[in-house]
């Protein structure tokens, strides 16, 4: 199956297997892991795992898919239960990006040029035509509010906020993810904030676009993500009282089996399905 | 703690519990006497009053529940209560295929369902890399459908408004107009609301034979009968009495608070994506993006009924272009993303086409394995995540949707306009009377559906 484009040669086969190993001395010219200073093994600095295509691409691993079918164990009669494929996002892209988003990049990096804050950018993604900046967390309000009011950048709209859960991103699982339109110069670009599930704070944005209060209430009530600063950070869609966060990936969709003719058919996520 | 409704000693209500609220008096309303209220109240008339309205109320347009703090008829505070009709919907979506998503996205704001499915559509669309890739037809039938779709929401915006205002003609001429449009979608996807007919690569069927004549009838009829709504509105001393200068929010509080569609555009802001950003070939068709200068309920009435007029414009230069278009694909190319039978449309909705069926059962069993791969796998989608925003009858509708290279969606988020608009109830009602909270929020629009997903 060719479905995964961007990856597919040496050096993923060994990152499906988990964490990039340290790059050796000898073969760094051909897998340029992105140097990060020594992260600690606090989860509060777990820096982006990037790795290489053979094509030069970057891409960033956040996970590993296993099988084909969905049977696991001694069911599994297809052949395809070794199968191990790591799930790759598109990582971070280089210069040039292309059309405006290089105004738009060059505008925040001289400001930000201007700060001490030169690494609140942790990286610059353009897919599909889309440009993703990810945010060091605590260094984001400060960038909305320079996304918001420099006149160069003047993103004045905030399109609201989307939680993102991938578990087996380590130390990076819950994203909160950002879509920011400029009406002045017509463009949009995504603001991403990656923070661990130990630790789910992310600074408020509700003071820069105050029409993040229900987005992101509701981002806490479906992901469990703190937005420190929030003027009341309750949940919104669920009862008040309820346990747990719905669209986090380890909280199970629910469902009783149906019952059609003699037959009994699983509820959703407990059939077997392809994945 | 005393309420007026109990009747006797040990006479409970099986369906509420008792308050637990620690402070002040509760009264529960159902519909008596309000003499026997107020002389309840006895001294402590003067007391601040927090009114719970909703969430069950024929007037908060859905299951909205309002809390309203009162003085006398003026409202000081006003606080929105969501939640009561969560489905679960993006949950959900998680643990189906990418097509079947669209079953599920279309019911969210369900008097916009194409503009539901179309943002999901264009979203996979884009991660798949295939924007370009899908056929003319199926890019025109979305706008036909869009812009019908925004008609016949207009249509119950409008009529609902009326409705709850006391002016029960607007709503009866509403839903006649709006049927007529129910009537249209029912003959091209075979079902009324909840289509799941526009699908990532295309729409799911061709039109059906003399569907154009039909739309062409119905675009000559509405034409007669959208100046009767303005005939019975624009000028009308009542209407405009309890519309004018209510719900007011400026164009910095709409851009603040996120606000997008009519109210963002009754603040005179001429932003709309079908011009500034326009999706499906919207810059090939000639309309006119409406404002209003007001910033208020009557603007935002006078700019969606405008709208429809437009719309109607855009509807007649689809159907002229689809004339031309007869027999031609509506779904990419790609076999592999294509669902792979033509379904057939009856009056119950999309059903298996027997002609398909015979195909694959009897004469090639590479289309039956195609067919089964398809159907049960569904395809991959490419991992990252896209958001292509569209312009829906009540704002920037648009779906994050996350990909992680499987054949389900990791994630899709939808912003709802209805979601975000909803936030300035407070803006737009504190400090008038509560009759205007009810004029605001028809406003606004919100269609609880989408808010609460």
């Amino acid at each position: 199956m060719n479905d995964d484009k961007p990856m597919g040669d040496k050096p993923l086969d060994d990152l499906a297997q988990g964490r990039p190993s340290p790059v050796s001395e000898g073969d760094s010219d051909k897998r340029e892991t992105v140097q990060q200073p020594a992260p600690s093994q606090s989860p509060e600095n777990v820096p982006v795992s990037t790795a290489l295509t053979s094509e030069g691409t970057e891409v960033r691993v956040v996970g590993v898919r296993t099988g084909m079918f969905g049977v696991r164990g001694p069911g599994d009669t297809s052949g395809y239960g070794g199968l191990v494929k790591p799930v790759v996002f598109p990582g971070a892209t280089q210069r040039p990006y292309g059309g405006w988003f290089d105004e738009v990049a060059d505008a925040l990096e001289a400001r930000l040029a201007q700060t001490e804050l030169t690494a609140a950018i942790e990286q610059v993604v353009v897919h599909r035509g889309e440009i993703t900046f990810h945010v060091r967390r605590e260094d984001l309000p400060f960038v909305a509010q320079m996304l918001r009011d420099d006149e160069a950048l003047r993103f004045e709209f905030c399109s609201g906020v989307s939680g993102v859960h991938y578990p087996e991103d380590t130390g990076r699982e819950l994203h909160a993810v950002y879509h920011l339109l400029s009406m002045t110069h017509n463009r949009r670009i995504r603001v991403e904030v990656s923070v661990p599930d130990a630790d789910p704070h992310v600074p408020s944005l509700v003071s820069v676009y105050p029409t993040l209060d229900w987005h992101e209430r509701e981002t806490w009530d479906m992901f469990g993500i703190v937005f420190d600063g929030h003027p009341a950070l309750t949940r919104i869609l669920m009862p008040d009282d309820w346990p747990g966060h719905p669209q986090r990936k380890d909280y199970p969709l629910g469902g009783v089996p149906v019952e059609y003719k003699g037959g009994s058919v699983p509820p959703p996520d407990q059939r077997r399905s392809y994945n | 703690m005393a309420t007026t409704t109990s009747t006797s000693e040990g006479s409970q209500d099986f369906y509420a519990d008792p308050s637990d609220t620690s402070q002040g008096r509760v009264f529960t309303v159902t519909g008596q006497d309000w003499d026997s209220i107020s002389q309840g109240l006895g001294d402590q008339a003067e007391e601040r009053v927090v009114v719970n309205m909703g969430p069950q109320h024929p007037s908060t347009h859905g299951v909205l529940r309002l809390i309203l703090e009162l003085e006398g008829e003026t409202v000081t505070e006003a606080r929105c209560g969501i939640g009561y009709l969560h489905t679960g919907i993006e949950k959900n979506m998680e643990y189906r295929s990418w097509v079947q998503g669209t079953t599920f996205c279309t019911r969210m704001d369900y008097l916009a369902p194409f503009h539901n499915e179309l943002t999901y559509a264009l979203g996979v669309e884009r991660l798949l890399d295939i924007e370009e890739q899908v056929p003319e037809k199926a890019q025109v039938m979305r706008v036909l459908l869009s812009e019908l779709n925004r008609i016949s929401s207009h249509l119950v915006c409008i009529a609902t408004g009326g409705m709850e205002i006391g002016a029960l003609t607007v709503m009866t001429i509403g839903f006649r107009e709006r049927e007529l449009v129910l009537d249209l979608f029912e003959l091209i996807t075979g079902l009324r609301m909840n289509h799941a007919f526009i699908r990532p690569g295309g729409v799911a069927q061709d039109l059906p034979p003399g569907a154009l004549d039909e739309i062409r009838d119905f675009v000559a009829l509405m034409k007669k009968r959208l100046p009767e709504y303005a005939a019975l509105c624009n000028a009308n001393p009542i209407f405009k009495a309890r519309l004018e200068g209510v719900g007011h929010l400026d164009l910095a509080g709409c851009l603040a608070l996120g606000l997008s569609g009519p109210p963002l555009r009754s603040a005179g802001y001429p932003w709309d994506l079908r011009k500034t950003q326009p999706y499906c070939g919207y810059e090939d068709y000639d309309f006119d993006v409406i404002t209003w200068d007001t910033a208020d309920s009557y603007g935002r009435f006078r700019v969606r009924l405008a709208e429809m007029h437009e719309s109607l414009r855009i509807v007649e230069q689809c159907a002229d272009r689809l004339a031309g278009l007869e027999g031609a694909p509506v779904m990419v190319a790609d076999k592999k993303i294509a669902w792979p039978s033509q379904l057939s449309i009856g009056s119950d909705g999309m059903g298996n086409s027997l002609d398909h069926i015979r195909h694959i059962m009897g004469e090639s069993m590479e289309a039956l394995i195609h067919h089964f791969k398809l159907v049960t796998e569904g395809f991959r989608v490419p991992a990252g995540q896209a958001y292509v925003p569209v312009e829906s009858p009540r704002g920037e509708l648009g779906a994050h949707v996350v990909s992680d290279g499987g054949t389900r969606p990791f994630r899709a988020h939808f912003r709802d306009p209805s979601f975000t608009n909803l936030q300035a109830t407070s803006v737009m009602s504190e400090g008038g009377m509560v009759a205007d909270v009810i004029v605001a929020i028809a406003s606004i629009d919100p269609v609880m559906g989408g808010v609460d997903r």
